[in-house]
């Protein structure tokens, strides 16, 4: 679990985050939504410790890790796996060496057992072929696969992605969101992802921070989100016809479900 | 994986810049022979003092600082824009998140590799450079290779290259140290990686003329 308690970030006099507060869930795939410059990929490099907060502090599993000393951040930080918004490859390594840094660094075993850990992990995300290519030669997507399969090779206990699928087709998006929600659940990690894909949002929203400006304006599963009353959700969700029409349509859907259940209840 | 990057920085910086200074120490030594043969013009001077002379300023000054001032521009423009790369598109903040010692892993080998090569860059340099005007000098007629060896060989002091030596490793250690500071706190954009290895390189200059100034104040 990480908890954020009153944050507050600013570059100079411009202020991002004002003051926000919010617990990442342990198990769930919690996700950070929010239109772009709301804050979102600042949040999660104040909650790694990338960006120094002005004030206010993340806890680790109750372990305070804005005053830590440095030792300390280390151990934290090497159960951390973090997707950065652009996947951020070693560009003078292959994938598959990109992939085994964190391996060499502090993994443990022989090298056999390390490129076979490798080679799993570049299956899950399907870029087995793409081993010996430098991150030069790939397309954007598949860096932000190699970039996942790097976060996730030493089993971190959190797992950070800043929008894994933008840039992917759908259906490797959707991929993607299968993987780290599976993911997660397998290893009990405590996942937090950015992102303003709406897929993203129906499929594995576990737990849901919308930011608005800065600011937490609402809070909850992707459950609640269907039958949300607040207006700037909505907007931001919702935005076209299609999504509108979807959105009732679920309503419907759930509304008729839970009216068929009442009824087998009571029958 | 230390070494492994220390390799690939010995690599870069020690074959990487040799073909450079193979052409400028040849040169150096060519056009030094002249220049010497062309101010000597007293009869009573032997011709062999050319050749002594033309050692001493190769030793003492020419591959020692004239190298490290071309590679200040080689090595630390390189440096400078690997690691100002690699701050801008967020690598080093991913070894950062892996609780990697950043400034330890990217900027040491650099240091060391630096400091390794150089000093064996100028070693070559400085026999190239007599070579050269060994080659020179018999080429345009103004000495034979008998008359340069002997020059060579008089009232050589073992010092001259223990203070070449000095200077090289203190110069090394600027090439690296200065360009890896600059590139490694670029803030911004492909822009900024621009400017980081300009100033860097120029900063790099200075500090290498300047400690040339006081290493000479000092130790001659
Ligand atoms: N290093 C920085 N210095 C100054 N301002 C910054 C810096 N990084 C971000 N900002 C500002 O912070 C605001 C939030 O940026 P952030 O990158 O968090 O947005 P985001 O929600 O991740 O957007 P997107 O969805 O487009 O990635 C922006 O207005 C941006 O200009
Ligand atoms: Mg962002």
């Amino acid at each position: 679990m990480i908890e954020l308690v009153n944050i507050k970030k600013g570059f100079g006099e411009k202020i991002i985050l004002p003051d926000v507060s919010a617990v990442m869930e342990t198990g769930k795939v919690n996700l950070i939504i929010g239109s772009s410059g709301s804050g979102k990929t600042v949040m999660m490099k104040c909650m790694v410790g990338l960006m120094p907060v002005d004030q206010g502090k993340v806890l680790y599993d109750g372990q305070d890790f804005t005053n830590m000393s440095d030792h300390e951040k280390k151990e934290i930080r090497q159960q951390i796996g973090m997707l950065f918004q652009g996947s951020a490859l070693f560009d003078s390594m292959t994938v598959e060496e990109n992939v085994m840094f964190p391996l060499h660094m502090f993994g443990k075993g022989t090298l056999r057992d390390k490129k076979k850990r490798v080679m799993e992990c570049l299956e899950r995300v399907q870029l087995k072929d793409a081993a010996k290519k430098f991150p030069a030669e790939i397309s954007g997507g598949m860096k932000k696969r190699v970039g996942i399969a790097r976060a996730i090779v030493l089993n971190p206990k959190y797992l950070f992605c800043d929008e894994p699928n933008s840039g992917l087709d759908p259906q490797t998006s959707l991929l993607i969101d299968k993987l780290i929600k599976e993911l997660t659940l397998e290893y009990n990690i405590t996942t937090v992802i950015n992102t303003h894909d709406m897929n993203t949002v129906m499929e594995s929203g576990d737990h849901i921070v919308y930011m608005y400006q800065g600011r937490k304006q609402w809070e909850g599963s992707n459950k609640d989100i269907i039958f949300s009353k607040d207006e700037k959700l909505n907007d931001f969700i919702f935005a076209s016809d299609f999504l509108r029409d979807a959105k009732e349509m679920r309503q419907l859907e759930m509304f008729q479900e839970s009216n068929w259940r009442d009824k087998l209840k009571k029958g | 994986m230390f070494w492994r990057e220390f390799m690939r920085q010995c690599v870069d910086i020690g074959i990487g810049s040799f073909g450079i200074v193979f052409i400028i120490s040849l040169f150096m030594g060519g056009v030094t022979t002249l220049q010497i043969a062309y101010q000597l013009v007293s009869p009573i001077i032997p011709k062999a003092t050319i050749a002594q002379i033309v050692r001493d300023t190769i030793i003492l000054e020419f591959a020692p600082t004239l190298t490290c001032i071309v590679l200040a521009g080689v090595v630390g423009s390189k440096i400078a824009s690997e690691l100002g790369n690699m701050r801008v598109s967020e690598q080093i903040d991913a070894q950062e998140i892996m609780g990697i010692n950043t400034k330890g892993y990217l900027i040491r080998p650099k240091i060391m590799a630096a400091m390794l090569m150089i000093p064996c860059l100028i070693c070559i340099a400085g026999f190239l450079g007599v070579w050269g005007g060994q080659k020179v000098g018999e080429l345009s007629g103004i000495l034979s290779a008998e008359q340069y060896w002997q020059g060579l060989r008089s009232d050589f002091k073992p010092f001259n290259i223990f203070f070449a030596l000095i200077k090289s490793f203190i110069f090394a250690f600027i090439i690296a140290s200065v360009p890896s500071y600059y590139g490694y706190n670029v803030q911004g954009g492909a822009l900024e990686i621009g400017k980081a290895s300009t100033s860097a390189v120029v900063v790099t200059c200075i500090l290498i003329l300047f400690m040339d100034y006081l290493l000479a104040a000092l130790l001659l």
